[in-house]
């Protein structure tokens, strides 16, 4: 198989298949917390895109030509929450100077995404893949939260109006959904195989 | 004095386990708690660990909090919270591979699970460590029983058997059958959906259901209460008059 086609098939695969939510459980306060309007569901969804695809880019590097040479290994930790922390400040910087109107939208998120798992869950599980699945991963991963958390927006507000019994009102009802929404995209499990990689 | 300094001290303990709890009532740590909880025992570990980490990284934080600047603390704990991650780390794949396996990933995600940096900036910044570590230790029962307790749910419904001896390799490994598993017959009146992904959502989303309904239930007899004791003080009054 050609690398391009692998790539794509790797990106399709961590986005639907293995879903960042549904799937890995990762990024579940940020998608239970922001959902409650669509706007602000795609803004999260957009600025969790964004640092996870720059902290990819950044954190492979260091772990694979500057931790593992140093024979420092057990670092990773800290090292990669470290470069998240600074990467979500120097996003923020940017974003105000080039573009404020943007940071109005995006930038009461920005801190939130540092404790977002799915950024250092990405991270951490690039350690062992080479920097082509790492960067699948990178773009499945956060084009699978985007889509997730968007979808769940919107039914969200539907829920707002519908009539759900007192005690399920709010948080309960909608990790419901969350739920049933697992149960669907699991049918999709097995579709893609990933021998390029021989992981999975 | 003296006794209401102690009850408060109890308070700030036992608040966290109950009515204040990390899952339940603040719905916090939500990753994990859906993530390990297919299996009793990762359960517990998660537990464990994640005790381990809020216990010593607040204690630091209420140590240092008046040596670390303002501007940088939130920087400033995480590097605390990474430390001790790094450290429960190395203990677990040293002593526990298994443990270490099975949790996987959600080991180094203790660092931004937000009940940790939530207590360092809610209240180890501003207590003693006294206070601090019967806060600590108050969120990680509250939290380790909550997600022992989804999971307990989750196993014996998803799976049908409880599993010991799987992730703890010291203890002898044991299969007990509970809703599956009897030797000899094939009958399983498990549902596989509850061990697999959507079930963490509906065993979570349907505990905060049982939660609200039950502080519903108190809130709609306290006001019950408060009417009556209106009535009976109205007409008490005019009994008197």
């Amino acid at each position: 198989m050609p690398f391009i086609v692998s790539f794509l098939l790797a990106i399709i695969s961590f986005t639907v298949i293995d879903n960042v939510i549904l799937n890995r459980y990762f990024g579940i306060c940020s998608f239970v917390g922001v959902s409650n309007k669509v706007k602000s569901a795609v803004g999260m969804g957009l600025a969790v895109t964004f640092v996870t695809i720059m902290a990819a880019l950044v954190c492979w590097p260091i772990y694979n030509f500057i931790l593992v040479p140093a024979d420092m290994k057990y670092m990773e930790t800290i090292v990669f929450i470290l470069v998240i922390a600074s990467l979500v400040q120097m996003v923020g910087f940017f974003i105000k100077k080039k573009s404020p109107s943007l940071y109005k939208s995006l930038g009461i998120y920005l801190p939130l995404i540092t404790t977002n798992c799915a950024v250092l869950g990405v991270c951490s599980g690039n350690v062992g893949y080479d920097f082509g699945y790492a960067m699948a991963n990178a773009i499945g991963t956060s084009l699978g939260f985007l889509l997730i958390i968007f979808v769940y927006a919107c039914i969200r507000v539907r829920l707002e109006g519908a009539n759900v019994p007192k005690a399920f009102k709010g948080v309960p009802i909608a990790l419901i959904v969350a739920g049933l929404m697992a149960f669907i995209f699991a049918s999709l499990n097995g579709m893609i195989d990933l021998g390029a990689w021989g992981v999975q | 004095m003296a006794k209401e300094n102690k009850s408060s001290k109890a308070r700030i303990f036992l608040d966290p386990i109950l009515k204040a709890n990390p899952l339940f009532v603040m719905v916090l740590g939500t990753c994990p708690a859906l993530a390990v909880t297919a299996s009793i025992e990762s359960a517990i570990g998660m537990g464990i660990l994640f005790t381990f980490v809020l216990f010593f990284s607040t204690l630091l934080v209420s140590l240092l909090r008046k040596v670390i600047p303002d501007e940088v603390r939130t920087p400033a704990y995480i590097v605390i919270i990474a430390t001790f991650v790094t450290v429960v780390k190395i203990l677990t794949e040293t002593f526990l591979p298994a443990l270490y396996n099975t949790l996987g990933v959600f080991i180094s995600l203790i660092v931004v699970n937000c009940i940790v940096l939530g207590r360092a900036e809610a209240f180890a910044s501003k207590n003693g460590p006294v206070d601090t570590m019967l806060d600590a230790l108050g969120n990680g029962l509250g939290y380790a029983w909550a997600i022992i307790a989804i999971a307990i749910v989750r196993e014996v419904i998803g799976v049908g058997t409880i599993t010991i001896g799987k992730v703890f390799t010291f203890l002898p490994k044991t299969v007990i059958p509970v809703l599956a598993g009897y030797s000899g017959t094939d009958i399983a009146f498990n549902i596989p959906l509850f061990a697999g992904s959507a079930g963490g959502f509906l065993v979570l989303g349907i505990a905060l259901a049982i939660i609200a309904a039950i502080t519903n239930h108190k809130a709609a007899k306290e006001r019950e209460k408060a009417r009556a004791a209106k009535l009976a003080a109205a007409q008490a009054a005019k009994g008197g008059k």
